[in-house]
């Protein structure tokens, strides 16, 4: 599956099927500061995604 | 995940709440966590003229669109700080969200007003480029809430900032701005009331709210506000929150119900009086305003024009 990572507008590519939830553990990516994408629409951790599918990752964090 | 109201597929999961919803119960949910901030702290009564902080992000634009669809009066102000791309891009926005909403826009631009921006004013009086923009925004916020007759100004501000703010306050004991941190400052002595509608809410919250609302906001930061200590005063709460999820509301919702009395009392209120120069409120003969802007070689007056002709 592709990711891109909305920060710095990175693609990843991940092998096999994993949920949502998991990717953000292996990319080492706190979920609470990001809302993750699936055709625009934001998706929950449980949500299993792979092959040619595609997610987006947006940061939240905003302010100075 | 299912929505917790009606058992459909559920777009987002709020787990300090132990709850997920799908977009229609989540629209819901955020609707209601306003209403609830804005009833608990007796922020304002419907029919009440409020006047928003606007900057072309998530938090603001979220929030003008939950108060129009509760019904609320709520006009925005757009004040242009000059800082390159960002600035257009903010601005262009909020103007885009209030054409499409047909709700009232005031800008207030320094550029237009000055020929300078923020970072200029900043570099001529010698003072950190960040809190010119503070001062600047408060001055101009307050300054247009009271020459057009609003009854409160609006900002943005979420729980995670709320949140932030509190652990740098409680950090380094800023007894007085532990005293001052509320989502509803009163009026006072010529400042108009000042409140934060979005304090129940999570930023991933505004963000989403945004997304499924079809919200088009500015998704890039303020270029100044990199390496910023909130946002690491952010990114601990956040480690916080995923370990134990309610984290940040038992700190900030926790603080407001059970330790912000401990800061009360003490010290009286400063008296404030009207500057010399523009009579806005000031513990000075002249507010901090006037005299950064007086530094920089410029008249401070200007801005009151350019606010008195700032449309909507």
């Amino acid at each position: 599956m592709r990711v891109i990572i909305r920060k710095d507008n990175t693609v990843r590519e991940i092998e096999g099927k994993h949920t949502v939830g998991n990717i953000l553990r292996l990319l080492d990516i706190n979920p609470e500061a990001v809302l993750v994408l699936k055709d625009g629409k934001p998706v929950t951790r449980d949500v299993v995604v792979g092959g040619d599918e595609e997610i987006e990752i947006l940061p939240v964090m905003s302010g100075g | 995940m299912r929505c917790l109201k009606c058992g459909s597929g559920a777009c987002i999961e709020i787990r300090r709440h132990r709850a997920a919803y799908c977009e229609e119960h989540f629209v819901e949910h955020v609707h209601k966590q306003v209403t609830r901030a804005v009833r608990k702290f007796k922020m304002f009564e419907p029919g009440e003229k409020l006047l928003l902080a606007v900057s072309g992000g998530k938090d603001s634009l979220a929030l003008w669109d939950v108060l129009l669809d509760l019904g609320y009066q709520a006009d925005g102000l757009y004040i242009d700080l000059g800082i390159g791309d960002y600035s257009a891009r903010s601005r262009e926005k909020a103007e885009n969200f209030a054409g499409a909403r047909r709700a009232a826009l005031h800008v207030v631009s320094l550029p237009e007003t000055y020929g300078v921006n923020v970072g200029y004013i900043a570099k001529k009086s010698g003072k950190p480029f960040c809190s010119t923009c503070g001062l600047v925004k408060r001055y101009i916020m307050n300054a247009a809430a009271s020459i057009k007759g609003y009854d409160a100004v609006v900002t943005g501000h979420n729980l995670d900032d709320e949140a932030g703010a509190l652990l740098g306050n409680a950090l380094s004991w800023q007894v007085g701005y532990l005293r001052r941190q509320s989502p509803n400052m009163p009026a006072s002595q010529g400042l108009v009331r000042k409140v934060k509608p979005l304090c129940r809410l999570g930023e991933r919250e505004t963000a989403a709210y945004c997304i499924i609302k079809g919200i088009n906001y500015i998704l890039e930061e303020c270029p100044m506000a990199k390496g910023a200590s909130s946002l690491a005063y952010k990114d601990v709460l956040n480690a916080l929150e995923s370990r134990a999820p309610g984290t940040k509301d038992r700190f900030y919702l926790g603080f407001l119900r059970e330790g912000r009395h401990y800061f009360q009392g003490g010290s009286e209120e400063p008296q404030l009086r009207p500057c010399s120069v523009c009579g806005q409120p000031t513990t000075a003969e002249t507010c901090s305003f006037c005299r950064q802007v007086q530094r920089a070689g410029l008249d401070p007056l200007a801005v009151l024009e350019a606010i008195k002709n700032s449309g909507a």
